[in-house]
C-alpha cells in the first residue's frame, strides 16, 4: 500500500506534464504553481477522505481550476481561459504510467528542467520541484540554503525557460542525445549531494539519494533501451549500497578499502550488478556504465584484498579513453598503483601538475600522499597530506587527512601499510 | 563566505552624496543577490571600540581574562560578511569586487564555507 504522499509524488510530473502539454511551455511557471497547489490540496483532503478512483484526473481538474482562477484574476488570456473551461478533464483515463502519452510528458518534462539556458543548479531544483514534486521548503532544507533563496532560485529558472522561447515538445533529434547528457548528469548531481552529505545531522541531505534513485529509476523504465540511463542507476543502487559503512564514530570517514563489507547492502548490490551486466551487453560502454561496472568490481570482493584491481585498471583505462577527465586519472593512478606499485602511480600523476582542473585540488595531493606513504617516503607523504588538508573545503575530509599526518608522525618515519603493498605477480 | 574589511568611521568622512551612493548600492547588490537566489544571509558588526577580548590568564587555574578592544590593533577591521552561493569562485570574486567599501581604501576576502560532504577517501 502506498502512503498519500507516494502518490501524489508519482503523478506530480504526469500531471504538471498534461497541463503544460495543454497550454504551452510559456505557461510553465503558471501549471508548476497550480500543481503544486493542487497537490497541497490533495495533502489535506485524501488522508481523511481516501485516495480517489482517479486520483490523476482529480489532480488534474483541481490543478486547471487553479490555472484558470488564477487567469481571470489576472483579467488576461481570455482565449486561454475558455479552452480552459471547456476541459473536462474529469473524465481522464486512470493514471498509469505506462500509456504512451504520460510516458512522453514525463520525459519532455524532464527535457524542460534540464534545459541548457539554465545553470546546473536551477537545474536541480527545478528536476527537484517539478518532476520529484518537493516542496521548496525541502529542497531549500538540502540544499542548506534559506527557503526565499531557493523559491527565487526556482522562479527565476521557471523565467529563464520561458524567455528562451522554450516548447513542451521532446527536444529536436540533433539535440536529444545532449540533453539526456544533461538530465543524467542532473541527476547525478543529486544524488552525490545526498550521498556526499555526512550521515550525521543532515538527514534532509541524505533524502536527496532516494530521490535520486527514485528519479533515475523512472527515467530507466521510460528508456529501458538507454544503456547510460541503465549504467546512471546501476552506479547509483552500488553506491549507495556502501552508504552505512562509509562513516565511522561522530562522522568520520571510512575509505573504500577500510570498510567493513558486512555492512554493505547485498540486494542492492546485486540489482546494480545485474542492471550494469546486462546493459554492458546491449549498449555501447559510456561512462555511467562504466563507473558502475567499477563499482560492481569493488563489490563482489568479500575483502579489500580480494579486489581485482587488474579489472578495475582496464575498466578506467576505457573510461579515460572514452571520457578524459583528471579525476578519472586520478582514479586511474590509483587502480595502476595496487598492480604495479605506488611509483608507477605516482608517475601517472605527474602529468596532472600543469592541468589547472585539477593542480591545485585537494583530492591530488590526497591521492599522491597515499602512494608517497605506501612508496615509503612519509616525510614527503605528511606534506602532500597537509597540503589536501589545507585545500579541501570538507570538514570530514579534512579530518580523515589530519588522522593521516598524525599517524604517519607517531610512526616518526616508519612506512605503515606494508601489507597493503602488491608485489605485481610476473 | 565575503569578510569586508574596512577603516572605522570611513562613512563619517564622506559626503551626503556619498554615503547615500554608497547605502544604495549595498541594498542594490543584495537585492540582485535575493533575485538571483544566491543571497544566503549576512551580518553587519558594531564598530569595534565596542569589543570585548577573552583571553587565557597568565597564571594557571585563573579566569579567562575581558580586556576592552579588539584583539588586533590595526587599521582596517572586520566590518560585516555576507555569505553567498555561487556556482563558481569567480562570481564570488566578481560580487566582491562591487562591494562599494573596495573603492573607499577598503577589501574584500573570499574564503570558501567548511562543508559536512565528504567523499570517501
Amino acid at each position: 500500500m502506498r502512503t498519500v504522499e507516494e502518490v501524489l509524488r508519482a503523478l506530480a510530473p504526469q500531471v504538471l506534464g498534461a497541463l503544460v502539454r495543454r497550454h504551452g511551455a510559456g505557461a510553465f511557471g503558471a501549471c508548476e504553481d497550480a500543481v503544486q497547489e493542487a497537490l497541497l490540496a490533495a495533502a489535506v483532503q485524501w488522508p481523511r477522505e481516501g485516495v480517489p478512483e482517479q486520483a490523476r484526473g482529480w489532480l488534474l481538474t483541481v490543478a486547471s481550476r487553479r490555472l484558470t482562477d488564477r487567469w481571470r484574476s489576472e483579467r488576461a488570456r481570455r482565449d486561454r481561459e475558455a479552452a480552459v473551461a471547456h476541459e473536462a478533464p474529469a473524465h481522464d483515463a486512470p493514471a498509469d504510467a505506462d500509456r504512451p502519452a504520460d510516458r512522453d510528458d514525463a520525459l519532455t518534462l524532464l527535457f524542460l528542467c534540464c534545459h541548457p539556458a539554465l545553470t546546473a543548479s536551477s537545474q536541480v531544483a527545478l528536476t527537484l520541484r517539478a518532476v520529484g514534486g518537493l516542496t521548496t521548503a525541502q529542497i531549500a532544507r538540502a540544499f542548506l540554503v534559506p527557503e526565499a533563496t531557493m523559491a527565487q532560485r526556482i522562479s527565476r529558472a521557471k523565467q529563464k525557460i520561458k524567455a528562451a522561447g522554450a516548447r513542451f515538445a521532446p527536444p529536436p533529434p540533433d539535440e536529444r542525445d545532449a540533453r539526456l547528457r544533461a538530465v543524467l548528469h542532473v541527476l547525478y548531481l543529486i544524488f552525490n549531494e545526498g550521498y556526499t552529505a555526512s550521515s550525521g545531522p543532515d538527514l534532509h541531505r541524505t533524502d536527496l539519494t532516494a530521490e535520486a534513485i527514485r528519479l533515475t529509476r523512472d527515467l530507466h523504465r521510460l528508456l529501458p533501451g538507454d544503456g547510460e540511463a541503465a549504467g546512471l542507476l546501476a552506479l547509483m543502487l552500488l553506491t549507495d549500497a556502501r552508504r552505512a559503512a562509509r562513516s565511522g564514530p561522530g562522522g568520520a570517514l571510512v575509505p573504500l578499502t577500510e570498510q567493513d563489507r558486512t555492512r554493505w547492502d547485498r540486494a542492492a548490490i546485486a540489482e546494480g550488478t545485474a542492471l550494469v551486466t546486462d546493459a554492458l551487453t546491449w549498449s555501447a560502454p559510456g561512462p555511467y556504465q562504466l563507473q558502475a561496472a567499477i563499482a560492481a568490481v569493488h563489490a563482489e570482493a568479500e575483502h579489500a584484498d580480494d579486489t581485482d584491481w587488474r579489472q578495475i585498471l582496464a575498466l578506467y583505462r576505457v573510461l579515460a579513453h572514452l571520457a578524459p577527465n583528471p579525476m578519472v586519472t586520478l582514479n586511474e593512478a590509483v587502480a595502476l598503483a595496487m598492480v604495479d606499485g605506488p611509483r608507477a602511480g605516482l608517475d601517472l600523476l605527474a602529468g596532472l601538475d600543469g592541468d589547472e582542473r585539477v593542480a591545485g585540488h585537494h583530492r591530488l595531493a590526497a591521492v599522491r600522499a597515499h602512494l608517497l606513504e605506501r612508496a615509503g617516503d612519509p616525510a614527503a607523504a605528511r606534506a602532500e597530506y597537509r597540503r589536501a588538508a589545507r585545500a579541501t573545503t570538507s570538514l570530514p575530509e579534512q579530518r580523515y587527512l589530519q588522522a593521516r599526518i598524525a599517524g604517519l608522525a607517531r610512526n616518526d618515519g616508519l612506512a605503515r601499510n606494508d601489507e597493503e603493498r602488491r608485489e605485481p605477480t610476473p | 563566505m565575503l569578510l569586508i574589511f574596512n577603516r572605522p568611521g570611513f562613512v563619517e568622512e564622506l559626503s551626503e552624496d556619498e554615503r547615500t551612493a554608497l547605502f544604495g548600492e549595498v541594498d542594490e547588490l543584495m537585492k540582485e543577490l535575493a533575485d538571483s537566489g544566491e543571497w544566503v544571509g549576512g551580518e553587519a558588526l558594531v564598530d569595534p571600540s565596542e569589543t570585548r577580548t577573552v583571553r587565557a590568564a597568565d597564571t594557571a587555574g585563573a579566569p579567562p581574562v575581558v580586556t576592552d578592544g579588539p584583539y588586533l590593533e590595526a587599521k582596517e577591521h572586520l566590518a560585516g560578511y555576507l555569505t553567498v552561493d555561487c556556482d563558481t569562485r569567480d562570481r564570488a570574486v566578481e560580487i566582491a569586487s562591487r562591494w562599494p567599501d573596495v573603492r573607499f581604501g577598503g577589501r574584500m576576502e573570499v574564503r570558501a564555507i567548511m562543508g559536512e560532504s565528504g567523499t570517501e577517501m
